[in-house]
């Protein structure tokens, strides 16, 4: 069965929705600590939300030093799918697995709604069973959501279409040019704010199951591959 | 300064003490002296003063809140009653449901922010102890006049502190209630409501037994934040010419409570724990003596070991601190170590400071010294006890006699227009969307039902889809006009809440918010909440299982509106059953639910239209309450209804709403024969809801009303994009949206 590893570090939230989410998916979850250096032979990691070392310093920054995110970034080098989804995103880009960073909401509050979102960039490892330019529903909640780049940067994530999600109809956070998640060039890094696992049952919220294919986009790629 | 320990106060009984500072009464204090036949120590002054105050001891309401054991209904569902951190309800297949509100009302005027984030902090700790996961957080709020300027500074922090606390606990907000009313300018009321969940053998006590075994304090250092918080804060009245209290408010870490949360669980997983006590009000003084008292033997503890955020505090300020983010397990020594490692895994830090014993007394030592030897009982639970004069308000007759009912109606359907406008528009009745959605919802990836539903509710078996669900709610205005008939309205309006979503009520908690106890009045309206309480729970068949009493909130000599908060928890056996308050399907009819009197005294449409507050609050009439949570229920889980709204405040017109605005779906209303369309739209008679029920089931349901002498009136069917109200006005969705939406950012944002 493939196996996709979901971290949990002191103040992670999502990583038990998370869990389910790959269940739910169809592959294995396995738990990763952050102490650890061992990803026990994962074929994916999931970094999931919530409040890593409380946001303390600045989200993100203390996670990215942890032991386990020292043998996660050498292997998303080497090609590993990895998946950051919001406090996730956020210690991605501490680690410069992605570009750019997360400022405060614009609104400076706590934001949680039902976002709708474009699909811009379909090819990457977890967009694979989304079409380019199809929208989606899923749950987004975060105060330090307000992705922020260079200009330059920005026109080369435009340019390389590593933008992979935009925000559509209302931008919650102020984030530039209405990006919700980015990838890096191979593809095999992504991040974004909003939370496709918490879009994986009919049940839950009202969002559908609109998030499901960031995790049966990865299944298809491990198991062909 | 010398130490002032036990020897040393044996020897020195003439020694001045600052008992009326630390809220104590000449009398209490004799009291003290009479348990320990000396003087007390410092540090037992402390202790006594903080555990003998209101909001530890309940002095004041002791003796009322023991209807709610003299008049429980009988019921296998109880598994733990009042008396422990919270009470715990069996809710079928093994899981065992704990619930509770507390109120956090004084923090939370003085520092807005810091007051809810601890409150918060504060219930989330007492469903832990009992053993369980929190699943889900509800805050219901009270604040003063929406346009008021000190509400502007109150409301943000509030919500803010509860939103930065509990998103970072991982715990979905899934309801509570935002309720404005002038009469909680200087007293805000900020409850929080918390579930939990376990399995029945998981169920621990705040119990400490087994001479030998090790007391560990674990979590945050301690520090000299919320020193006295209880006994000064929670228990006097705010008076504008004593000294800022700022610094008795605590201030709390999140993150640190989520790794307590974590550990703590883990440690229950692996059996290591015997007893287990959070720190609430009264930190260290109240969680060594509740275990103590609760537990078979004595205990000693050594401060010397508690780790200290600030090392000059002295020994009484390290009893009475009221840091937060700590607990107190009990430990057998072989399982010390393995505590303490998961302790460590987490990064929190766990120290063994002291021992139960099998004397009787609890010792406490710092430095060497003896500083504290009392007998725990008489620290925590044989504290003065009240009972205070009581009168029924001079006023009251005059306020019933002021009949709303009386008051000037809509001359036409034009005016009409304009207040059922004014109605959705208002600060009461507008949409709370700005504020819940500053909350995470939807973390844990079990919430079912969140604000604005009628009820929450969550999923806690992903195999089974069990759920249960919550609701608070409680109407100042009502409790005003008759306490007694207040609290049951209160009781019946979150029992309906609950029925409405499709699940069963089982067990109710409380918090009772009020003025002074030293005011007869005050303490009158008390006594007939707690006594209309306890009656309506026995005629319901749902039982107290704890709760909180909040006293003082007053300002100078004018108190709050008597504010019952009564939260329902409830159980579905399957989850996608549920009944949501949005109309979402074209073509479905509308059935109106009960019977609907002329009933306006308390009426949000006499608050909005006339600032008017007088006459008597709808009638209560529990065995209807009972039979229309049946039909709801039974509609529900047979595919009868696809949408229920219970009708409150606003009446028909805004429970139409609603349902309308979330769904996004019109209605068309035709005013039965011989009903008058002012009354139907703006009475808030009790026991009645509004269904959405799918043509081809019409029959089915109607039968079953009629088959069991339900009151259902066909008033019309979801279509197009207004609300029409035949013959009198119509009203665009976009139009309602707009003033329901509005009111909130507009005053607050």
């Amino acid at each position: 069965m493939t196996r996709i590893g979901v971290v949990t570090f002191p103040g992670t939230l999502d990583d038990r929705d998370t869990q389910r989410a790959v269940r739910v998916a169809g592959a294995e979850a396995v738990p990763l600590w952050h102490r650890d250096k061992d990803l026990k032979q994962v074929d994916a990691v999931v970094l999931p939300g919530g409040f890593s070392y409380g946001d303390y310093l600045r989200a993100g920054a203390i996670s990215r030093f942890s032991p386990v995110m020292e043998t996660v970034i050498e292997q998303a080098r080497g090609g590993m799918p990895v998946l950051g989804i919001c406090n996730g995103f956020q210690v991605l880009t501490e680690s410069h697995l992605l570009p750019g960073a997360m400022l405060r909401n614009e609104s400076l509050h706590f934001v949680c709604r039902e976002q709708k979102l474009r699909v811009e960039n379909a090819g990457t490892a977890w967009t694979a069973d989304y079409s380019a330019g199809q929208e989606i529903h899923i749950p987004l909640k975060n105060i330090d959501g307000r992705y922020t780049a260079d200009e330059r940067t920005l026109d080369m994530l435009e340019a390389e279409g590593r933008v992979a999600f935009r925000y559509l109809d209302v931008n919650p956070n102020g984030s530039q040019r209405d990006i919700a998640g980015i990838t890096n060039e191979a593809g095999n890094v992504v991040g974004l704010m909003p939370h496709p696992e918490h879009a994986v049952e009919p049940l839950i919220g009202t969002a559908g199951t609109d998030g499901l294919g960031f995790f049966t986009s990865i299944l298809k790629k491990l198991v062909a591959a | 300064m010398t130490l002032d320990t036990v020897a040393h106060a044996a020897k020195t009984p003439d020694t001045e003490q600052p008992w009326a500072e630390l809220g104590l009464k000449k009398d209490e204090y004799e009291r003290v002296r009479e348990i320990l036949g000396r003087r007390p120590t410092g540090a037992e002054l402390a202790m006594y003063s903080v555990m003998w105050s209101e909001h530890c001891s309940y002095k004041s309401s002791k003796v009322h809140l023991r209807q709610f054991g003299e008049k429980a209904p009988e019921t296998d569902a109880l598994l733990v009653g009042i008396g422990e951190n919270a009470g715990v309800v069996d809710v079928g297949q093994g899981y065992a449901v704990t619930f509770k509100v507390e109120s956090h009302n004084h923090p939370s005027y003085v520092e807005p922010y810091q007051g809810a984030a601890t409150g918060i902090g504060g219930i989330v700790r007492d469903i832990i102890a009992m053993g369980a996961r929190p699943v889900a957080v509800v805050d219901p709020l009270r604040f003063g006049a929406a346009d008021h300027p000190d509400t502007k500074r109150v409301l943000p922090g509030v919500v803010s502190g509860i939103g930065g606390y509990g998103n970072c606990l991982g715990l979905p907000n899934i309801g509570g209630e935002v309720v404005f009313d002038a009469c909680y300018q200087g007293n805000p009321l900020v409850n929080a409501g918390c579930i939990g969940v376990m399995k029945h053998e998981d169920i621990h006590l705040a119990k400490a037994s087994g001479a030998g075994n090790k007391v560990i304090l674990y979590g945050a250092r301690t520090g000299g934040d919320g020193i006295g918080g209880a006994s000064i804060l929670a228990s006097e009245t705010f008076d504008d010419a004593k000294p800022s209290k700022r610094p008795a408010v605590q201030v709390g870490d999140p993150f640190q409570e989520k790794l307590l949360i974590e550990c703590t669980l883990e440690a229950y997983a692996e059996k290591l724990v015997v007893g287990i006590q959070d720190f609430g009000a009264a930190g260290l003084s109240c969680a060594t003596s509740e275990l103590a008292s609760n537990g078979s033997g004595g205990m000693t503890v050594t401060l010397d070991d508690v780790p200290l955020r600030d090392s000059t505090l002295s020994p009484e300020e390290i009893l009475m601190s009221e840091s937060q983010e700590r607990m107190c397990a009990v430990v057998e020594p072989e399982k010390v170590a393995r505590f303490l490692e998961i302790c460590e895994k987490w990064d929190v830090i766990a120290t063994v400071v002291g021992e139960v014993t099998d004397g009787d007394r609890l010792e406490i030592f710092w430095r060497g010294e003896k500083i504290v030897d009392v007998d725990p009982r008489t620290v925590a639970h044989e504290g003065p006890v009240y009972e205070r004069p009581l009168a029924r308000p001079s006023w009251q007759d005059a306020l019933q006699a002021d009949d709303a009912n009386k008051l000037a109606r809509p001359a036409d359907a034009d005016e009409l227009r304009a207040q059922v406008l004014r109605l959705v528009s208002s600060p009461n009745q507008a949409s709370k969307a700005w504020i819940t959605d500053q909350y995470d919802r939807f973390v844990q990836g079990n919430t079912v039902l969140a604000q604005p539903e009628d009820s929450g509710m969550v999923r806690i078996d992903e195999e089974t889809n069990l759920g249960v669900a919550l609701a608070t709610d409680g109407n100042g205005r009502f409790a005003k006009l008759d306490p007694y008939a207040g609290a049951q309205l209160a009781l019946a309006e979150a029992y309906r809440n609950v029925a409405t979503s499709g699940a069963k009520p089982l067990a109710v908690s409380d918090c009772l918010n009020f003025g002074s106890p030293e005011d007869p009045a005050v303490m009158w309206q008390f006594s007939e909440a707690v006594r209309g309480l306890a009656d309506g729970c026995l005629q319901l068949g749902t039982p107290v299982t704890g709760g909180n009493v909040s006293l003082y909130n007053q300002t100078g000599d004018v108190a709050i509106h008597p504010t019952p908060v009564v939260a329902v928890l409830g159980v579905i056996d399957d989850v996608t059953r549920r009944t949501p308050v949005a109309f979402a399907d074209e073509g479905h009819l509308i059935y109106l639910l009960g019977d609907t009197e002329e009933e306006l005294g308390g009426s949000a449409w006499s608050q909005v239209v006339h600032d008017h507050l007088g006459g008597l609050p709808p009638k209560v009439d529990l065995e209807r309450e009972r039979l229309l949570a049946e039909i709801l229920i039974s509609a529900s889980r047979d595919g009868m209804v696809d949408a229920a709204h219970d009708l409150s405040d606003g009446g028909l017109i805004q429970a139409l709403t609603e349902s309308c605005l979330q769904g996004g779906k019109g209605a068309r209303v035709v005013v039965p024969d011989g009903a008058d369309p002012f009354v139907l739209l703006f009475s808030e008679s009790a026991g009645r809801a509004i269904v959405a029920v799918p043509r081809s089931e019409e029959l089915r349901f109607t039968d079953m009303c009629g088959a069991r002498g339900l009151p259902a009136t066909r008033i019309g069917v979801i279509d197009g994009e207004e609300i029409d109200v035949q013959g009198q006005f119509s009203i665009p969705l976009s139009e309602l949206k707009d003033a329901h939406e509005a009111t909130i950012p507009n005053l607050i944002a």
